[in-house]
């Protein structure tokens, strides 16, 4: 080769390396996301992906329920706001088989799809297709103090039954100092108490519809479920549980005025942490309860990435899906913060870990999520997908609907058989307008 | 000539304006309160009402995390703007409908009104799909319009009912001495509605400003006002109730000093041809 030639190459080669980097500097991705911790921390470290990939990011963080409406008008009608959206189980199998997300099948080896837990992905998933990559996963799980269950001269087996829930809660009930034996969420909405009582409902052998799509709330688990829930919050619940979700239950466990609690697993790094909890050094763990039929009362969740059909940078957003899913990012926030603040719930190796798994909560973690099979999550067979939910696209609006007259019954503003007579007029008059 | 009152009992009454006063000023005390205290503070019970360890951390958080003069600068942009087009606008819509009434001018009037009662969600996919088309979606333009044809309805009907109490002979003097359709508006009718005209805009830019529908789902980066700030802050999984706090305080500081600053006028706008 002429020297000439040489420097003809050269110089072409620094001028399409100089324009691809312009290029990808040019490049922005807007990301819309929720407002929780482990999604605040990760915009925290976005200027390290900017500073190696030469992509900027630009956030929109919007609470959860307003996040739901706003993607879901974007992606509906395909008005590519959004270059990568934050979405759950509920949707991503539901919009993968409109074709509203683009299919994440060019993910990079390094990348190891297969660390995934399958759990997640089989939830994240359309007929085999992973249309959403894990940001983080949970389950739910019983967080107890064990210096009141010690008091009670009690102990929590490591898979409790609902009785024993219900006996313990009643031992470690003390109304004159406030202390309440067991907080649960009764607050309405889809994602809130009504989560919570189908997950419940599924370990008494209740389901939402039958092989036919026909509504269940006729049936006797779903009597026993709300009899049961019932009964036992009100003899050991806090005043006005009805209205509890979340947030209230966190804000009651953390100042020491609850006995148990069973909640999100993502829940039990706020309950122990000291700069917040005053109860941090005294809360143990146990699978969430069952009775005896097979199918225990936890759910599964996963908060994840997924890049909207409508995107023009459809490349960009899937370099900061691998980035923002990965082991190293894992690593990174381990480094900076610590394991008990890394991302949980998405990957094998994150349980493989000696220094991860040595944190308390984590194995309940993983045993939890281990645990619920979104595929089988009743006793009597159902048509659906999910534990909390059931992945179709008119669940959301049914149960908001069904969890309203739930709450109803638990603020004594009806009785049971009412409350479940009209969540079977609402499923099924629901159902059959859809055509099923 | 005023009715005279007795001590103890301009007393009460001022002692039952305050309380009233206190009440509903509440919330936001305590929301600002909670934006000096920390997380664990915000949820104590029983709540701590002074006796905490102040804090700026929260405002030093959210001033990290957010570009609050963007959504500073949208607010002012889009309250601003729709209100001011929606004035000029309404002044000579109220104007007719006040001095040369038609038979149709009451059942016009209503139907303005009617276009508030329609929930604003039933509209949400057309006007969202509109925007798609004409590339205005994320447009701080797009939501000056919007939010002056939302309140349109309001400031028409505001400036009708300010116009109604001044004397028509006025007008028609001012034209008898050859004063202009114009010159009518702006020299002659203008100045008398002053006090209502300002209380127009104030009411009517508070509104722009809170208006958390169109703003939140129309918006994502450029044109997002300080309601998609708050919005950004609020958490159903996890306790972030001083942030929140924050942020809320920072977002209503605006309108806060402005209406106080105002509130003359304000007052005397609203009582505007209210005793006679």
């Amino acid at each position: 080769m002429s020297s000439k030639t040489l420097i003809r190459t050269t110089s072409a080669l620094a001028l399409c390396l100089t324009a691809s980097a312009a290029l990808a500097q040019d490049t922005t991705i807007t990301i819309a996301t929720v407002n929780n911790g482990d999604m605040i921390r990760m915009q925290g470290y976005t200027d390290q992906f900017t500073e190696a990939t030469g992509i900027a990011v630009e956030w929109v963080t919007l609470e959860e329920n307003v996040l739901r409406q706003r993607v879901t008008t974007d992606i509906t009608t395909n008005g590519g706001q959004f270059d990568i959206m934050t979405i759950g189980m509920y949707e991503t199998p539901i919009w993968g088989a409109n074709g509203w997300l683009v299919p994440l099948d060019g993910l990079s080896e390094d990348y190891n799809v297969d660390d995934i837990l399958p759990a997640m992905r089989g939830g994240l998933s359309h007929e085999g297709t992973l249309y959403a990559a894990p940001f983080y996963g949970e389950s739910s799980m019983v967080m107890y103090r064990t210096d009141l269950m010690e008091a009670a001269g009690l102990e929590m087996p490591d898979a409790p039954t609902w009785e024993f829930i219900r006996e313990a809660a009643a031992a470690m009930t003390d109304r004159e100092n406030d202390v309440n034996g067991i907080c649960l969420r009764g607050k309405p909405g889809w994602g809130e108490g009504g989560a919570f009582i189908t997950a419940m409902s599924n370990s008494f052998g209740a389901r939402w519809f039958d092989m036919d799509w026909n509504a269940q709330f006729d049936t006797q688990p779903w009597l026993d479920t709300l009899t049961f829930f019932e009964g036992m919050m009100s003899e050991s619940g806090p005043a006005g549980y009805a209205t509890n979700g979340f947030n209230e239950n966190l804000s009651l466990f953390q100042q020491g005025l609850c006995g148990m609690w069973i909640d999100a697993t993502v829940a039990a790094s706020f309950v122990t942490n000291p700069e917040d909890s005053e109860v941090a050094d005294s809360v143990g763990f146990a699978l969430a309860p069952d009775n005896g039929l097979g199918v225990r009362s936890n759910w599964l969740w996963a908060w994840a990435l997924a890049i909207p059909a409508g995107t023009q940078q459809a490349d960009a957003a899937l370099q900061f899906i691998e980035w923002a899913t990965s082991a190293d990012y894992i690593e990174l926030v381990a480094e900076n913060e610590g394991w008990a603040n890394v991302p949980p719930g998405a990957r094998t190796s994150l349980y493989e870990n000696p220094d991860y798994i040595s944190v308390p909560f984590a194995q309940m973690t993983l045993d939890s999520i281990l645990s619920a099979d979104p595929n089988n999550s009743t006793v009597e067979p159902s048509p659906y997908v999910g534990i909390q939910f059931a992945a179709i696209p008119e669940f959301a609006g049914i149960a908001s609907e069904v969890s309203q007259e739930f709450s109803a019954f638990y603020a004594g503003q009806q009785t049971v058989e009412e409350a479940l007579a009209n969540a079977q007029a609402i499923t099924s008059e629901a159902m059959e307008a859809a055509g099923y | 000539m005023a009715r005279a009152v007795s001590n103890p009992r301009k007393a009460l009454n001022t002692a039952i304006a305050w309380g009233i006063g206190l009440l509903i000023f509440f919330p936001i005390l305590w929301t600002i309160l909670t934006s000096f205290k920390t997380e664990a503070e915000a949820i104590a019970n029983p709540p701590v009402f002074l006796a905490f360890d102040w804090t700026l951390e929260n405002y030093s958080v959210v001033q990290e995390r957010s570009n609050y003069m963007r959504f500073l600068w949208n607010s002012v942009f889009i309250a601003g703007g729709s209100t001011l087009l929606g004035v000029i606008i309404a002044v000579p819509a109220a104007w007719s409908m006040a001095f040369v009434p038609s038979k149709r001018t009451k059942d016009i009037l209503l139907w303005m009104l009617s276009t508030k009662m329609l929930p604003a969600v039933g509209v949400l996919y057309p006007i969202y799909l509109l925007c798609i088309q004409l590339g205005v979606l994320d447009n701080r333009y797009a939501l000056v319009v919007i939010l002056m044809l939302i309140n349109l309805p309001i400031i028409v009907w505001m400036l009708y009912t300010y116009f109604k109490e001044i004397p028509g002979e006025i007008l028609e003097a001012a034209r008898m001495d050859g004063a202009g359709l114009k010159e009518e508006i702006l020299y002659v009718l203008t100045p008398m509605a002053v006090p209502g005209i300002a209380s127009t805009l104030l009411l009517n830019f508070i509104l722009a400003w809170n208006e958390a529908f169109w703003t939140l789902n129309l918006t994502a980066v450029d044109a997002a006002p300080l309601t998609a700030f708050i919005a950004s802050y609020s958490s159903p999984e996890g306790l972030f109730f001083a942030k929140l706090s924050a942020a809320s305080t920072m977002a209503i500081a605006p309108i806060l000093i402005l209406g106080w600053f105002s509130q003359k006028q304000l007052v005397r706008g609203l009582t505007f041809g209210a005793v006679k």
